[in-house]
């Protein structure tokens, strides 16, 4: 019986998988061919969704993108034998899916199996190296476990790009009878969507990476704050975690080892401040998302008051790989002190969109056009921000800067968790930037006063700018206000804001109504 | 739209006040629950949930004021987010937010004077891959245009 695949990830069913899914049973059922329709993940190759693939001899073959309306032409051609000349004939046929271009050139280490397997079989899972990192981490102390993780090299995902081991390493030796493991799934940053697609499309390798976090600290309690706009993400999380309790990969005594992990997920409910780590754990306490001050860390002093692990999904999602393949595998990839690899999300104005995992190294305009193909609409790229709403606009000058987290800092933006959005040029500066401030005010905790009133004084700033009401005057000021923020406030909210707005006034004076020698002064 | 609870609901929202009185850090699930179920978070049951989870009434209403998800008041029969972060500006989301606000005869946190539509900012929704991107009860559509939300929202709310 051929096995077609039809992805069930949000971006997939966001362009129509559902009724592609149900039009190719129909039209199975109806000409009597026997299929079995497995709901994968997605490849992350979002301009063929919803992308349909036919299992061969040789490997699966894709066909893309395919509407409902494509399906009865597909039996015509005979696709369920995809090698056959007349389904190699068919315009949506696209060939054998690994030697695609875009994934053939890519290292897929934490998205190894995003795609591939169906998200919610353990059997898939456990086909395709899952729980290797578990099992080797029942065999080791919880000091050679955090040491694996060090060595590795891996910095958080998050954006901080804090080294995960070293957090790991202050829980470890934080005396206390209770320990907590938070996953920050509030991925609130604009852009970017690997996160989702872990929890999506590979949820296991989420809660093996953060029991591997509790066993190697001390931890039995997780949690998973997710964000509230991903409703399929926590269908997926919830029976996922259910099948790892009955499969004894949570719970207690896992897989006989004496080890205690319970798992849970719990619902944010749309504050962008709350993926703030101090700020998360207030509300997973069921308060309000204000932010704490720092130190305590987290790490001595986290949910309830104990010793707690934050780390962003993709940091721990990495973990299982490092802890299968050894420290030294992950390190070998990247440059400098940018371990390993980084899950990139292409966005915004690009004809080819998706998930691209690479070692660090690859530079923003190998991203944009060999990967990205250019822009949708056709007209050049202008402006591109990178890491979110706190991140930088980068212009084509800086386009050859390779995705590093030091290199990024040496030309004052931030890689942050890896979202690349990028703008043709009927893009406004101006109003790009004064949206930041209006985001900001949107979304601030109002704990202090440079992010609370300088993110609405910083609307006000913008609006007289754009109508060209006493010019220098009013640049300065918004120079000023930057200022206060960048220095003055407790979080990156605040703090980070005068990124987007600072660049677009340096990169692209024009729309700020200046020459770029006003700028410059 | 009516604000008085029928008994069902009152009902509903006990059993959830009991479920999650003694989870640690339960307000947020339990003001999860609620809306789920009721559509919104009555502001009448603030006391019997500030006494189950020794908290004041001030305090429960700062943690629901707090977060953009809750909302005291009854509202549509389906809730449409538009997408307003930047790789959705960079696709266009300024002008559907605009033909939709027209085509629909109301501003973001409104309801159609049909009561069938209740539209609601976004600030991403994950699917910045195929902007702009719109989110009609908990399902997301993308490369969306005026025209395609206006043929959902028939669909969805009038079929
Ligand atoms: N992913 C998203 O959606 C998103 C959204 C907004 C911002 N961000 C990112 O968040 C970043 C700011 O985050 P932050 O304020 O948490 O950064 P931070 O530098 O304060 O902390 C980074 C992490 O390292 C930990 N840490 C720091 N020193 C430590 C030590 N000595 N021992 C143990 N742990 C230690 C912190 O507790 C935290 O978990 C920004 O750079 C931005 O890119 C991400
Ligand atoms: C305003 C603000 C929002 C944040 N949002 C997120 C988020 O959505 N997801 C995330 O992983 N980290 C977010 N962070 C970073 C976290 O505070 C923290 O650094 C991270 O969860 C640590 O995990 P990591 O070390 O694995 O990256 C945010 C930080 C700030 C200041
Ligand atoms: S910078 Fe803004 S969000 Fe951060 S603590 Fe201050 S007021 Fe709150
Ligand atoms: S009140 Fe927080 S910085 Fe002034
Ligand atoms: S920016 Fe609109 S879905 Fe992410």
């Amino acid at each position: 019986m051929v096995k077609i695949y039809v992805p069930i990830d949000s971006t997939a069913l966001s362009l129509g998988a559902e009724r592609t899914a149900k039009k190719i049973m129909q039209e199975a059922q109806a000409r009597g061919i026997e299929i079995t329709l497995v709901r994968n993940g997605s490849r992350g190759l979002f301009w063929l969704e919803p992308l349909v693939e036919v299992e061969t001899a040789q490997g699966r073959v894709a066909f893309g993108p395919v509407q409902p309306s494509d399906v009865a032409g597909l039996f015509d051609a005979e696709f369920t034998q995809a090698q056959a000349d007349q389904a190699k004939a068919h315009p949506l046929y696209l060939g054998l899916t690994d030697e695609l271009a875009w994934l053939k050139k890519q290292q897929r280490l934490t998205f190894a199996r995003v795609g591939i397997t169906d998200p919610l079989s353990l059997e898939d899972y456990l086909a395709h190296d899952g729980y290797q990192g578990l099992k080797n981490a029942l065999a080791m102390s919880g000091t050679d476990i955090v040491k694996a993780v060090t060595d590795s090299g891996l910095r958080g995902r998050g954006g901080a790009a804090f080294p995960t081991g070293i957090k790991w390493n202050t829980v470890l030796n934080a005396p206390a009878e209770q320990k907590y493991v938070v996953c920050n799934a509030d991925e609130g940053d604009s852009g970017t969507y690997s996160d989702r697609m872990i929890m999506e499309d590979d949820p296991f390798v989420l809660i093996e990476g953060m029991t591997i976090a509790g066993i190697a600290v001390g931890a039995t309690q997780g949690y998973i704050y997710l964000r509230s706009e991903y409703p399929h993400a926590l269908k997926t999380l919830n029976e996922a975690i259910r099948k790892a309790n009955l499969a004894g990969y949570l719970g207690d005594n896992i897989q006989g080892s004496g080890h205690t992990f319970h798992l849970e997920v719990r619902r944010a409910a749309g504050a962008y401040v709350c993926g703030e780590e101090t700020s998360l754990l207030e509300s997973l306490e069921g308060k309000r998302g204000l932010v704490r001050f720092k130190p305590p860390l987290p790490a001595i002093e986290g949910l309830f008051g104990k010793p707690t692990i934050v780390n962003n999904v993709i940091s721990l999602a990495t973990v299982p790989i490092i802890l299968d393949k050894g420290a030294q595998y992950y390190a070998d990839y990247g440059m400098g002190r940018s371990r390993g690899t980084l899950p990139i999300q292409l966005a915004g104005n690009l004809k080819q969109t998706g998930l691209v995992e690479l070692a660090f190294g690859a530079t923003l305009r190998e991203l944009l056009y060999d990967y990205g193909g250019g822009s949708a609409s056709g007209r050049p790229i202008r402006a591109v921000q990178v890491g979110g709403p706190l991140g930088a606009y980068l212009p084509e000058s800086q386009f050859d800067t390779p995705l590093d987290y030091e290199a990024f800092t040496k030309i004052w933006a931030v890689l942050g968790h890896g979202g690349i959005v990028a703008f043709d040029d009927s893009v406004d500066m101006a109003k790009m930037a004064r949206y930041a401030f209006e985001f900001c005010a949107v979304e601030s905790c109002g704990k202090c006063t440079p992010c609370r009133i300088g993110s609405t004084r910083g609307v006000e700033v913008m609006d007289k700018i754009v109508l060209g009401k006493n010019h220098p005057q009013n640049v300065q000021l918004l120079r000023d206000l930057s200022d206060t923020m960048l220095n003055g406030s407790l979080c990156a909210l605040g703090g980070m804001t005068p990124y987007p707005v600072l660049s677009a006034l340096n990169h692209f004076p024009e729309d700020f109504g200046l020459s770029n020698k006003e700028a410059a002064a | 739209m009516d604000n008085t609870l029928s008994h069902k609901q009152h009902a509903q929202i006990q059993a959830h006040i009991q479920a999650h009185q003694h989870v640690p850090g339960g307000l947020m699930p339990l003001l999860h629950a609620i809306q789920d179920d009721i559509g919104y978070v009555p502001e009448t049951v603030y006391p019997e949930i500030a006494k189950a989870l020794a908290l004041s009434v001030a305090e429960v209403h700062g943690v629901v004021s707090f977060y953009h998800h809750f909302r005291t008041h009854p509202i549509g029969k389906h809730v449409l987010q538009i997408c307003r972060a930047e790789s959705c500006q960079s696709m266009g989301s300024a002008n559907l937010e605009a033909d939709l606000k027209a085509k629909l005869g109301v501003d973001y946190h409104q309801t159609t004077a049909d009561g069938n539509v209740t539209l609601l900012p976004v600030y991403c929704l994950g699917n910045c891959g195929c902007s702009p991107a719109v989110m009609l009860d908990d399902e997301v559509y993308g490369r969306m245009s005026a025209e395609k939300v206006a043929d959902l929202i028939t669909e969805v709310c009038h079929g």
